[in-house]
């Protein structure tokens, strides 16, 4: 059955072609079949009058915790899949860290067929690295990568060991496979719970030292260096990881990074009077760090942006700050903090937008994140200027852990589209 | 200094920690604990200040010092005082604190002095409950009563606290002790130094306020207070310091390196001491020099104290917002 959509009186922009101009996009079935200033609909075609407002590509949120299988209370497929409607996400990557852990082709191939059946927004995995995420034993990689999962990760634990690690990025070359590494060395992140620093200290909190997150990254380019695979660092959020990789890139190191609103949306001092909903994994760092954060994006050095949605119930966040588990929802909340960098003046819409779709579509090597005949009409239209308060109450996701509640912002989605399908419609 | 009406002068629903206080108000609170030294040298110590008052003592880490002490100075102002400790019991059957602290909120306790291992918990809980609440001691964040039995018992011995020279030594890191001496004596006037090893000393630890010295001679020099400080082997993930040995031999009080400080300087330690370890025995139990027992005998007082200025704004109406 064809099914056509016209999307008319729109700004379009298009970070992967550098398109910002009033036009109007056609999709059918589920591809955009056109774009341009003027576009005849035809006869069927579902006509939608986007009133000046912006069209993007879909967000393409590389970095997500869906809790399914193994903690579905916190979330699960159908719950974060509305949540990133909402947020104006198409396709989301989830980390392998379930119970069970995404270590087995049979798990790749229940997230695919859960994906399927749910159907709001396309829904891709990550496998790990290392069978349970034990840092030990490779998983079938090629394997795995041949049922689908997009690249491998032992998600919120870093690969330690140096010689797990180089097998991993060497076999990983051998089949071209992307390794996305959480980057903390974790002997010296043992036990802490902030970042080392005057605000741990005032709070007796035992710290991570920042030196953690680029010791780690060095030590991967070095091993990048020598087996030539393809290497992702998450959630960067020091000055010195930046430069590190700014390095890396200017030696044409196969080497990209993404990181997380937080960390350019707050600093340490969050974590004050003990908010566990500010706890994170990396901890929240200097303000120093964050400008560094904001600098990497601006100039490039930070490829990509990403939710690290992680949701966690009431039971795991009100506990001591120690005991609270670590990371934050994101999902609805990842477009407007991100347009902050824009209306705040510190990166043009065009690149804030890359780093939210073509930027992770071309790392993932996924076809959409881009407004391109041929390409998926996954969608995003969104008032740029709207202000509003982020109301933890009010997100769609199971878990309500956010720091953000009742943060004034600016922006967001007002529909979603998925392969030509509205999936979210609303606000605005 | 002028002070209004002594019930105006302490506006606080709990005490969490010293950082943040007003001098007003610490000096409130030690003239208060100085009107209870004497009395409780008497034969007849009970008072009447708290009758018909519960308190609860809810300990999540193992104490008898300071539980002892929060227990007798309840009975002395004529409350009833009930013990818990947490550590063992319903934590191990998978409750968690809030749910501890929720149950005994409903029964209508008027203060809960809490200890918990993990920093800012006790916080966590005064967030939950209807009652007064009393930090005890919170991982390594702050332990505000040992700061002020601490501050009165320099106050009855040097008549002062500006201006006074304190040498804190040793495990600062760990030390929520540290932490809470470092606020009272920085807002009363004291110039505060600290001595560690560098690996017991948490990050930019200077930004308290305080000069950092890694050498004891060095850090004890002209000083009019030392400040010993336990060493907090269970605490430690890990080799701080190589050996107690060799901490001893850079860091442990004896005469040698108290030589430096003031002829007439003060020895204190919070307790329980690990002799040989960050202090002499000699020294320790040095009649003169040494004012550990004093302390002791300071914290009722000063227990009393928070206790009753606490207590003195629970009135009997609902609870308060």
């Amino acid at each position: 059955m064809s099914e056509a959509i016209l999307f008319r009186n729109a700004r379009l922009f298009d970070p992967a072609s550098g398109r910002d101009e009033a036009g109007a996009l056609l999709a059918i079935d589920g591809k955009i079949a056109a774009i341009g200033a003027r576009l005849e609909a035809p006869a069927d075609a579902r006509i939608i009058d986007c009133r000046g407002k912006c069209l993007a590509p879909g967000l393409v949120d590389m970095r997500v915790q869906l809790r399914e299988p193994g903690a579905e209370h916190m979330e699960n497929m159908v719950s974060a899949s509305h949540a990133a409607a909402a947020g104006g996400v198409t396709t989301m990557v989830a980390l392998p860290n379930t119970d069970p852990p995404i270590d087995e082709l049979a798990l790749v191939d229940f997230v695919a067929r859960r994906a399927r059946a749910i159907g709001i927004v396309n829904i891709h995995t990550y496998a790990a690295v290392t069978k349970g995420l034990g840092g030990r034993e490779l998983t079938e990689m090629g394997l795995l990568a041949e049922a689908g999962a997009l690249g491998f990760t032992d998600a919120t634990r870093a690969v330690a060991d140096p010689l797990v690690m180089r097998r991993a990025l060497s076999y990983a070359r051998t089949f071209d496979l992307l390794l996305v590494q959480h980057p903390e060395e974790p002997s010296l992140a043992a036990g802490g719970a902030a970042t080392e620093g005057e605000m741990a200290t005032r709070l007796g909190l035992p710290g991570i030292t920042p030196v953690a997150e680029v010791m780690m990254i060095e030590r991967d380019l070095r091993l990048v260096e020598i087996t030539g695979a393809r290497y992702h660092a998450a959630h960067v959020s020091t000055a010195a990881a930046i430069d590190a990789i700014r390095g890396a890139k200017a030696r044409r190191l196969p080497v990209t990074c993404d990181t997380a609103p937080p960390y350019f949306s707050l600093n340490e001092t969050a974590i004050g009077d003990y908010r566990t909903f500010a706890k994170l994994s990396p901890p929240l760092r200097s303000e120093a760090d964050r400008q560094a954060v904001v600098a990497g994006l601006a100039d490039g050095t930070i490829d990509a942006i990403a939710s690290d949605h992680a949701p966690h119930d009431q039971e795991s966040k009100r506990l001591p700050f120690t005991s609270a588990a670590a990371g934050i929802v994101g999902l609805e909340t990842l477009l407007p903090l991100s347009l902050a960098l824009y209306h705040n003046g510190h990166l043009p819409l065009l690149k804030v937008l890359r780093a939210l779709s073509c930027a992770p579509a071309d790392i993932l090597r996924l076809p959409g994140g881009r407004l391109a005949t041929g390409a998926p009409a996954d969608l995003v239209i969104f008032d740029l200027d709207r202000p509003w308060r982020i109301e933890e109450e009010r997100l769609r996701s199971k878990s309500k852990n956010t720091p953000f509640d009742k943060r004034p912002v600016q922006g967001g989605a007002v529909m979603t589209v998925v392969g030509g399908r509205v999936v979210f419609e609303g606000g605005g | 200094m002028t002070l209004g009406p002594p019930s105006s002068a302490f506006r606080h629903r709990h005490l969490l920690g010293i950082e943040g206080f007003s001098p007003e108000e610490i000096t409130l609170l030690l003239d208060t604990a100085e009107g209870h030294v004497e009395p409780n040298r008497q034969a007849d110590k009970k008072r009447s200040l708290m009758r018909g008052r519960t308190i609860i003592n809810l300990f999540f880490e193992n104490s008898t010092r300071t539980r002892t002490s929060f227990e007798l100075a309840g009975k002395r102002l004529g409350a009833d005082v009930i013990n818990m400790s947490v550590s063992g019991s319903s934590i191990k059957k998978g409750e968690t604190m809030i749910d501890t602290a929720m149950t005994l909120n409903a029964m209508h306790p008027d203060v809960l002095v809490v200890r918990h291992h993990e920093s800012g918990a006790v916080q966590l809980l005064s967030e939950k409950v209807d009652c007064a609440v009393i930090n005890a001691g919170d991982g390594s964040h702050e332990h505000p009563t040992q700061a002020l039995l601490d501050a009165l018992t320099i106050r009855r011995r040097k008549g002062r606290l500006q201006g006074l020279v304190v040498a804190i030594c040793g495990d600062i890191l760990h030390s929520r002790v540290a932490r809470s001496n470092i606020h009272l004596l920085s807002i009363m006037g004291a110039r505060v130094r600290v001595v560690a090893p560098r690996t017991l000393l948490p990050a930019e630890i200077e930004r308290l306020g305080v000069e950092v010295f890694h050498d004891m001679r060095q850090g004890l020099k002209d000083a009019d207070i030392v400040m010993m400080l336990r060493l907090q082997t269970e605490r430690m993930h890990g080799s701080f310091v190589p050996s107690t040995r060799e901490y001893f031999h850079f860091f442990g009080l004896d005469y040698e390196k108290l030589a430096a400080a003031k002829p007439d300087a003060l020895i204190m330690h919070p307790g329980p001491m690990n002799r040989g370890v960050e202090i002499d025995s000699e020294v320790a139990d040095d009649i003169d020099r040494s004012v550990i027992r004093q302390q002791v005998e300071m914290g009722v007082a000063v227990r009393m104290a928070c206790l009753e200025l606490l207590a003195r704004d629970l009135g009997n109406g609902p609870p308060l917002p």
